[in-house]
């Protein structure tokens, strides 16, 4: 197995960065109870350090692929490598960020985010410690103590956010992270993202139903068709996202590419 | 006493939990004056002599003074309450494990759901006197009493609890490598916990009917030999102290159950 992953890094396609896959999937096919056929030869390759969003209508199976990625899920044929290695389940160099938060609601903020960590038997004040860091990094200093009913949907996720940070794994596998937050919140938490990542050398797997969202956040885009999903398209989206969000979001680059995938996923649609 | 937080509903678990949370809500004053717009009709109801056989508020507050005075109240509760803490503890211990080990294996749910169904569904009080026939009048068909009416409800609710627990919660802790004990300890109990304290409270409450229709159908002894003796002499105030006691005692023993629970169980819901 090792050898042929060694003798593969070079056949990306991907032109000037040689960055090689951390995550690949092969021929990836999920039935659910012998009929549902959600995901159809998923043959995907995410590069480190990159964000790829998988996009696509509601039903298509991004949360199925996610959660195979993940662990959580068997596929029923093919295969998920991380790192070279073929996923029997989760493991420590991927973290969930939840579509629900997934919050323990008993819980403080600071117990939350340093749950993973709890899990992993790490002695209280060294979790506490990373957890603090991290709910710092995402913007919830003050926060600590306060139980999840007390926060907003924002800040939820971001309690959700600094969990799987403080875990310190490589892949951060993310479920429509901001659907449940208003638009205010979802555009503010999206530039803290592409903040984020210039401080953390993190790979990210984002799934969202927001072209938008694809656009302005991603290295690259996977659209998939609907049920059962298929790869449709893979778009590398080049936008320079250093300056001024609004200025972005105006760029006729970012607006072309946004139109461009609109055109492409309308013929589902109709 | 004068918690004045608020907690919302969704969390307060079950409907004696709503209610009591907003009766336990309530500034002294207003709960005081309740009890006593209560009495104060029941007083006048009882003063317009509708009814021979009922007595006014200060009648009965009287006799029950008398009771506890020449330790008949007590000796009563003494009788009454060692088959019900008996049947209590035992309902919670078989009850609660059974419903949780019905919400995590699938054999188990098979193999005893449909007895708890059954048991939850039919009227227990008809089997009282069958238990009496087949165990006699003693300690162990009132125990047995009171099991029958509590455990059913506190195996259901706790096994619902269990089946409750949102998937994403025990998603995430598999995602970050929880074993399937700290995925029970730290996420499926503490999450189950608000409904498995509804079904206990209400367990509470029927372990009470449990052993007050014991002690009126199988033997009289305790409260139930208290208001039976005094319904046949027609010492209707002395009657009416006994139900207004064991009742009140329910009620306390219950809201006790819910403040222990807060307490214990939901951070959460504390005040900070
Ligand atoms: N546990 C399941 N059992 C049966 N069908 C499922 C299950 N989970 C998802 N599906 C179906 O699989 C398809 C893909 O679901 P999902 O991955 O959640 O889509 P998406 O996240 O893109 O909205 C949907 O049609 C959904 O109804
Ligand atoms: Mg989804």
């Amino acid at each position: 197995m090792n050898a042929i992953a060694q003798a593969e890094p070079s056949a990306t396609v991907a032109g000037s960065a040689p960055a090689t896959p951390i995550v690949r999937t092969r021929g990836i096919h999920k039935v659910y109870g012998g009929t549902v056929h959600a995901l159809k030869d998923i043959n995907l390759e995410f590069k480190r350090g990159e964000l790829t969003s998988l996009l696509g209508p509601s039903g298509c199976g991004k949360t199925t692929l996610l959660k195979i990625i993940a662990g959580l899920l068997e596929p029923t044929e093919g295969e998920v490598e991380v790192n070279g290695k073929p996923v029997t389940g989760p493991g420590p160099e991927r973290a969930f960020v939840f579509q629900d938060f997934a919050l323990m609601p008993w819980a403080t903020v600071l117990r939350n985010a340093a749950f993973g960590l709890e899990l992993q038997g790490v002695n209280r004040s060294e979790r506490e410690e990373r957890a603090r860091h991290y709910v710092n990094e995402v913007g919830l200093s003050g926060f600590e103590d306060k139980y999840p009913h007390e926060l907003s949907g924002g800040m939820r996720q971001r309690v959700g956010l600094a969990r799987a940070l403080a875990v310190d794994a490589d892949v951060l596998l993310m479920d429509e992270p901001f659907s449940a937050v208003d638009e205010q919140t979802r555009r503010k938490f999206q530039e803290d993202l592409i903040h984020l990542r210039e401080r953390e050398n993190k790979t990210f797997i984002l799934v969202t139903h927001s072209i938008e969202e694809a656009v302005y956040l991603s290295d690259r885009i996977v659209l998939l068709s609907p049920r059962p999903g298929r790869v449709g398209q893979v778009i590398d989206p080049e936008i320079e996202r250093k300056g001024d969000p609004d200025a972005i979001r105006r760029a006729p680059e970012y607006l072309d590419l946004t139109d461009e995938i609109w055109r492409g996923l309308r013929e589902y649609v109709e | 006493m004068t918690k004045t937080d608020t907690v919302p509903s969704a969390i307060a678990g079950g409907v004696t939990g709503g209610a009591m949370t907003r009766f336990a809500q309530m500034p002294v004053f207003w709960r005081l004056l309740s009890l006593a717009l209560f009495f104060g009709a029941w007083e006048l109801a009882g003063q317009s002599n509708f009814n021979a056989a009922f007595p006014t508020f200060t009648e009965t507050f009287a006799a029950f003074v008398e009771m506890v005075l020449d330790g008949s109240m007590g000796a009563a509760y003494l009788r009454t309450i060692e088959p019900l803490i008996v049947g209590l503890a035992f309902s919670l211990g078989v009850g609660v494990a059974a419903g949780v080990a019905m919400g995590l294996r699938r054999d188990v749910e098979f193999l005893t759901l449909p007895i708890f169904i059954t048991m939850q569904a039919a009227p227990m009080a008809a089997l009282i006197p069958l238990i009496t026939f087949v165990y006699g009048v003693g300690l162990a068909s009132k125990v047995l009493a009171v099991v029958f009416l509590a455990m059913p409800v506190i195996t259901i609710n706790s096994y619902k609890a269990v089946r409750n627990v949102p998937g994403s919660l025990l998603d995430m802790t598999r995602s970050f490598m929880g074993s399937r004990w700290q995925q029970i300890t730290r996420i499926i109990l503490p999450a189950a916990s608000p409904m498995m304290f509804a079904g206990i409270r209400l367990g509470v409450a029927e372990g009470f009917s449990g052993v007050v229709l014991a002690e009126l159908l199988i033997t009289p002894t305790g409260i139930g030999d208290l208001i039976t003796y005094h319904r046949s002499v027609a010492n209707f105030g002395h009657m009416y102290a006994t139900i207004v006691s064991i009742v009140a005692f329910a009620v306390i023993a219950v809201s006790l159950l819910y403040h222990l629970e807060t307490k214990l169980f939901r951070p959460e819901k504390r005040g900070q």
